[in-house]
């Protein structure tokens, strides 16, 4: 018979209490309080799915789902497109390149907080400097403290500026990566530029687009700090998007039941949804090369 | 039906790199470029294929000035070194991807690339993706893709050069077949003086940047009209030295000296320098040579067949490439043996001179 040796487990070990203490432990958590009712001082009730049932019965978490889903969709479908766009504009040598790569990469590391800080006051319809030129030198009205359009438009374009970079950086990776002799076989079969893109550029990018996409769909679907300090979900709930929301659950009205449960709701939403993202990709990736 | 070319140059800032260039290719024969790495070969192929910018001249495809016409619109398929196939893309697809890009129907596509592939033998290897194929096949792909095309003109830019010897063999001599009766103007470059002679057509032979001879093959093979194309079209090297011709006789410093011959009466007495290929330069005497020359032997090589050894002799070294097994001793003095009518004399401007 053969005998295994068991040392390996002694090695692994150090990686399983980390992960038990910042994500098992965590994790079963907000499973037992999903499951049940507290109003403080450590007493618990049984509640069952009830929580579950209620979430998914309620207009409210509809509503919230909705705009999460509608904010996830307009961010992919502006990043994605405008960064493979930037990417390819952008310049392969020469002394621009270190340039344009900063200036891309600058967005990316400003706190998320700040950012929403920035675009607020940049905003606001009286001192805001962008919210001024078009409510007094232009004259048309744009107030996203007041208006849901308005208020939509400001976190869309706040997170197309904050964020589009990253599509572009991977995009230009991908893009760098193929060689010179491709493009001139390509010329001398005669191709377009249209052609170019459509059979060497993006097949040879597909993968770190892949990266893009699933980067972008859960960083968006998960997004809290900018809207929030931007908007606050507001004006009245219009931009109140499912993290907000639960968090107004959780810590606004302390129902901590709900909240778990809708916690878990979400945290299941990402994963499939990142999971069939996933998959149909690379289901491409593998027919297409 | 030709392609022409008028004094066409390539500069990049300060740097020549093409000289002016006139030279006329045409169908029906391999039109082949030789030089060693270095010497212009593909800096030419792409200034006819339009991939890099020239700095002055035209080019004239079937009468047809294309010099300011687009890569795209020349018609025209080029294959490189270097195995160059869409790695995203099947077989199939990589030799269907010209005839896609010109829109051509469906059916006419699936009729050239099975003509193309059954050419080539790749007929059994249409789904896979290159990356699933051998060098050879890569290569063979590549060339199927040229072949489906229908170019006006095909590019082949030392296409044997990555492969190994065997398969290099084998689609040398398929290559002039795969194109013959095809109407383009296959133009071949290649470092290889050997490869030259196997594909026969015309030769330019090209030395730093510009062509020093073009005519047919054998002509250029066996008459350099200047040093640089002797030096070109010769492997290994071929041997010069400085010789005097005075009173009948030419002098080759210390080292040997033979007759005038019906070559060099005509020469007025002078300083020249002779050229003679490796396998004019015999380890043993015969009824041909008519001088014997001493040198120092550096390095023997035996290859096949064939036996080289490099010698030195005052200030020269020359190599010596005869048929069969010889035995030299390295670092002992031996004497070799050459046929002074096989030398080339050239004048103080490296043009040939004599009969």
């Amino acid at each position: 018979m053969k005998t295994y040796n068991q040392k390996a487990w002694f090695f692994v070990l150090p990686v399983l209490v980390l992960v038990a203490f910042n994500a098992l432990i965590p994790i079963m958590t907000v499973v037992n309080y999903s499951v049940q009712e507290t109003f403080g001082d450590n007493v618990f009730f049984w509640q069952g799915l009830d929580w579950f049932e209620q979430l998914l019965r309620s207009d409210r978490f509809h509503a919230s789902l909705g705009r999460q889903f509608l904010f996830t969709g307009l961010i992919l479908v502006i990043e994605i497109p405008l960064g493979i766009a930037v990417a390819l504009s952008m310049p392969r040598k020469g002394i621009w390149v270190p340039v344009c790569l900063v200036t891309m990469a600058l967005p990316m590391l400003i706190p998320w907080n700040v950012v929403g800080a920035m675009w607020n006051i940049f905003t606001l319809p009286d001192i805001g400097l962008l919210g001024y030129f078009f409510n007094h030198t232009l004259g048309i009205s744009y107030d996203m403290t007041q208006d849901p359009l308005a208020a939509w438009i400001t976190i869309v374009t706040m997170d197309v500026w904050h964020w589009t970079s990253l599509v572009v950086l991977l995009s230009y990776a991908g893009l760098v990566s193929i060689p010179d002799d491709y493009y001139r076989a390509a010329r001398i079969d005669g191709a377009s530029n249209f052609a170019v893109f459509r059979y060497i550029q993006l097949p040879k990018m597909k993968t770190v687009l892949t990266i893009a996409i699933l980067l972008r769909f859960m960083d968006s679907f998960n997004i809290y700090t900018e809207p929030f300090v931007l908007t606050g979900g507001g004006p009245g709930n219009s931009t109140t998007l499912l993290s907000i929301d639960l968090v107004k659950i959780a810590l606004g009205q302390f129902d901590l039941g709900p909240a778990a449960a809708m916690s878990l709701i979400y945290f299941a939403i990402t994963l499939l949804v990142s999971w069939v993202f996933y998959s149909v990709m690379n289901n491409q990736t593998d027919e297409e090369g | 039906m030709a392609l022409e070319l008028k004094e066409i140059t390539k500069k990049v800032g300060i740097h020549t790199y093409i000289k002016p260039t006139s030279l006329i290719l045409e169908p029906g024969y391999f039109n082949v470029l030789l030089g060693e790495t270095g010497s212009g070969k593909t800096s030419l192929i792409k200034l006819m294929a339009g991939l890099d910018p020239m700095a002055s001249g035209q080019i004239i495809m079937n009468g047809k000035d294309i010099s300011s016409m687009n890569t795209q619109k020349r018609n025209i398929s080029l294959v490189h070194q270097f195995f160059i196939n869409y790695p995203h893309m099947s077989v199939f697809d990589n030799i269907a991807s010209p005839l896609r890009v010109a829109g051509m129907a469906k059916s006419e596509i699936e009729g050239r690339v099975e003509e193309a592939a059954d050419i080539l033998q790749l007929r059994s290897m249409l789904k896979r993706r290159p990356d699933q194929l051998s060098g050879g096949q890569q290569q063979r792909c590549a060339l199927a893709r040229a072949i489906a095309k229908e170019s006006d003109a095909v590019f082949l830019d030392e296409p044997l050069a990555n492969l190994d010897y065997k398969l290099r063999e084998e689609l040398r001599e398929q290559l002039p077949e795969l194109f013959a009766g095809r109407g383009a103007v296959v133009v071949y470059a290649t470092s290889e003086p050997e490869e030259a002679l196997l594909l026969g057509g015309k030769t330019a032979l090209m030395d730093n940047g510009r062509v020093t001879q073009f005519g047919p093959t054998a002509d250029v093979y066996r008459k350099p009209s200047n040093l640089a194309s002797a030096r070109v079209f010769s492997n290994p090297p071929i041997n010069c030295a400085n010789v005097e011709k005075k009173n009948g006789l030419i002098t080759m410093g210390n080292m040997a000296s033979w007759k005038v011959d019906a070559q060099t009466r005509s020469l007025e007495d002078g300083h020249y320098t002779i050229a003679i290929r490796p396998n004019h330069v015999m380890p043993k005497r015969s009824d041909q040579t008519n001088v014997i020359l001493q040198g120092l032997v550096k390095i023997t090589e035996l290859s096949g067949s064939e036996s080289s050894a490099h010698f030195e002799m005052e200030n020269e070294t020359w190599v010596s490439l005869a048929p069969g097994v010889h035995d030299f001793n390295i670092g002992i003095e031996h004497q070799f043996h050459m046929d002074s009518s096989n030398c080339f004399y050239f004048d103080e401007n490296d043009q040939v001179v004599g009969d």
